[in-house]
């Protein structure tokens, strides 16, 4: 740390650019493990990014040195507080990820039920439900309707 | 007066913890949780009338002046969302009562509910009391760790899977929220809203931006505005009843009210108001159309929430008075008959065994009382008059004719389109669910709906229709509480009565 009232030092600029990138990567990953070291990483980034904000210096303690030169002490007060709450966050999400892993095996998120749905269909090449209004082709012993075209594989789309 | 201030906040959390300590006697706890929140709502309505009259209440938490200490605030916008909120609150806890009664098995009663509602109420309560930047992201965490706990209530594994989702999405907006006060602080040497007020006027033109964009990253994701509102209909629907619904009507509007007050207070001028009235069209058509291919009751509920969330988006960037009234209208009109609706999920599916709409059927000859339940603020929501839904709609929507141009005149015919879908939707839920031939899912009754969840969805219809014949003074009241915000002065001169320092 430089003396009082310079700007935040290179280094800590860095070691915020670090800690964020690397926590954005982490979590872009599948698994919730991962996921939560990146929310470490970027939590720790941005607590350092808030002590930035304040203005550097000796301790800010009444009668221990002139007042100008006082560190600003509401960002340490803010970073506390921030990670309190950062690691109870990622407690909580590591009972999760154990409780995911006790459950199904792995603690990776899977897709989401539309996602699935939609790949379900594209695989059996099925128009999406339109309208449940009426009672379903089934239902009704006049409507009949035809089978759906199957899709023409072109030539070359490897029938193996 | 400003004694009563912290009481919404403390009452709950009070309640919080003698509901952990007396877990073992569910018949205490349940008293307890009915009184704290009884006492809130009270003193919330109090407070309105006292913001009404004589202008912003304010206190200086620990007698700490303002610049220093942080400091509560309840304007008419905050004092009226509080009603609300803790009305609602109120409704669904007395529901959940009902509900654990009648549930066995898997669903069991579990004892942390209770404390964790509190909580979640408390967090709610302190982020429209805020006055302080940081105390509103204290706020957020508090309602957010109490709503993780409730969207995982029971550890069940769809539970767990969708509440991952929801678990990591919150907290990185946290992280981008936390990223921003600490920006502003940095830019401005202060937290304080009112104060912030003043000197984000004095920043130059592009920090003054950007710091307004990161501000609205983070509330964005927490209103669940169209690009960021992907992790809400995949999440919501898998709590328990109560829960969802709750989550439905109070979670995204204290983003929605975040937006509001960043909107008015700290970044007037409407310096992103285009892009606001882009997202909000957006928001209302995607969110419809996503409602419109559903076929369960609670996913079709999400994405019409999703979509409603854009009138108040719309309202909100017009940041003309009319359209801050017709947003705020609107957002008290949609906490009150969003989370009915939900509610009435929740006794579709305890009555039918399913809210999956392929498998009901028939309920409005089996039960009518259901079908009343559900179709009254089902075209409250569709914006059929005379309901509120259509005044809310109505006040944006000549609003937006109002302001004039290209952009909001298309905003309005979106909004209208909007309005017509969710009706499509509404009728074609009752079509289905309630007006065809009864379907083997729905023949046989599980049990019989216990007296107190009907009671408490009654209550809450009853509150929506309220909104309606009641509408006028209302209006004044919100045409009042916007026309101070677009003032700033009151609010600000409310905590610096000295002037700023």
């Amino acid at each position: 740390m430089n003396g009082g009232g310079a700007g935040p030092t290179a280094v800590l600029v860095v070691a915020v650019g670090v800690l964020v990138s690397c926590g954005v990567r982490l979590l872009l990953e599948r698994s919730l493990t991962r996921i939560l070291l990146g929310i470490v990483l970027l939590g720790n980034g941005v607590n350092l990014l808030i002590m930035m904000g304040g203005r550097s210096g000796g301790a800010p303690v009444v009668g221990t040195g002139p007042v100008d030169r006082m560190s600003d002490p509401l960002p340490q007060a803010m970073v506390l507080t921030s990670i309190v709450i950062t690691f109870g966050l990622t407690a909580f999400l590591l009972a999760v990820a154990y409780r995911s892993w006790y459950l199904t095996g792995d603690d990776e998120v899977p897709d989401d039920v539309e996602d699935r749905q939609i790949v379900r269909r594209a695989e059996r090449d099925e128009v999406a439900t339109a309208d449940l209004g009426g009672e379903g082709p089934g239902a009704d012993p006049e409507q009949v309707d035809p089978e759906p075209a199957r899709r023409r594989l072109r030539r070359g789309d490897g029938v193996a | 007066m400003s004694r009563l201030l912290p009481l919404p906040v403390v009452v709950p959390l009070l309640g919080a913890a003698l509901t952990l300590v007396l877990g073992r006697w569910p018949r205490l706890q349940r008293a307890i949780s009915v009184t704290g929140l009884s006492t809130t709502l009270v003193v919330a309505a109090v407070l309105l009338v006292q913001a009404y009259r004589h202008g912003p209440v304010v206190l200086a938490v620990g007698a700490w002046p303002p610049p220093v200490g942080i400091v509560l605030v309840a304007d008419q916008l905050a004092a009226l969302m509080l009603v609300v909120s803790s009305a609602v609150t109120l409704c669904v806890l007395l529901y959940s009562i009902g509900q654990r009664q009648a549930e066995i098995g898997e669903n069991a009663p579990v004892t942390i509910y209770h404390p964790t509602y509190l909580v979640l109420t408390a967090g709610v309560t302190n982020a429209f009391l805020a006055g302080d930047l940081f105390n509103l992201f204290v706020a957020f965490e508090i309602l957010l760790a109490a709503s993780f706990v409730l969207i995982t209530l029971g550890g069940t594994e769809v539970r767990i899977r969708t509440g991952s989702t929801y678990v990591v999405v919150s907290i990185l907006s946290s992280m981008v929220f936390l990223a921003a006060v600490g920006l502003v602080y940095a830019a401005t040497g202060t937290l304080n809203m009112a104060q912030l007020a003043q000197r984000l006027d004095a920043l130059p033109e592009g920090v003054r931006l950007a710091l307004q964009v990161a501000l609205l990253l983070a509330f964005g994701v927490k209103a669940a505005v169209f690009p960021l509102s992907a992790w809400l209909p995949d999440s919501y629907p898998t709590a328990p009843a109560p829960v969802t619904a709750v989550f439905a009507g109070l979670l995204t509007k204290v983003g929605v009210y975040a937006v509001i007050r960043t909107e008015t207070l700290l970044f007037p001028g409407g310096q992103v108001s285009r892009l606001l009235m882009v997202v909000a069209g957006l928001t209302m058509l995607v969110g419809i159309l996503g409602a419109v291919a559903q076929s369960d009751m609670k996913r079709l509920f999400s994405f019409t929430l999703v979509s409603h969330i854009g009138y108040m988006i719309f309202g909100v960037a017009l940041s003309t008075v009319a359209g801050l009234a017709g947003a705020i209208f609107y957002v008290v009109h949609h906490i009150t008959i969003q989370t009915t609706l939900f509610l009435v999920a929740g006794l579709v599916e305890l009555r039918a065994g399913s809210t999956d709409l392929r498998r009901l059927g028939g309920l409005a000859r089996m039960a009518p009382l259901l079908g009343v339940l559900f179709f009254v603020p089902a075209m409250n929501l569709a914006g059929v008059p005379p309901f509120s839904g259509f005044l809310g709609k109505l006040g944006l929507l000549q609003a937006g004719v109002t302001a004039g141009g290209a952009l909001p005149l298309a905003l309005v015919a979106a909004g209208t389109l909007t309005s017509l879908l969710t009706l499509y939707v509404a009728s074609r839920v009752w079509n289905i669910a309630f007006w065809r031939e009864p379907r083997l899912a729905t023949e046989e009754p599980a049990v019989r709906l216990p007296a107190t969840m009907v009671g408490a969805t009654v209550a809450l219809i009853v509150l929506g229709l309220a909104l309606t014949v009641a509408a006028g003074p209302l209006f004044d009241v919100t045409a009042d509480a916007a026309t101070d915000l677009r003032d700033r002065t009151p609010y600000i001169r409310a905590v610096f009565p000295g002037g700023t320092p």
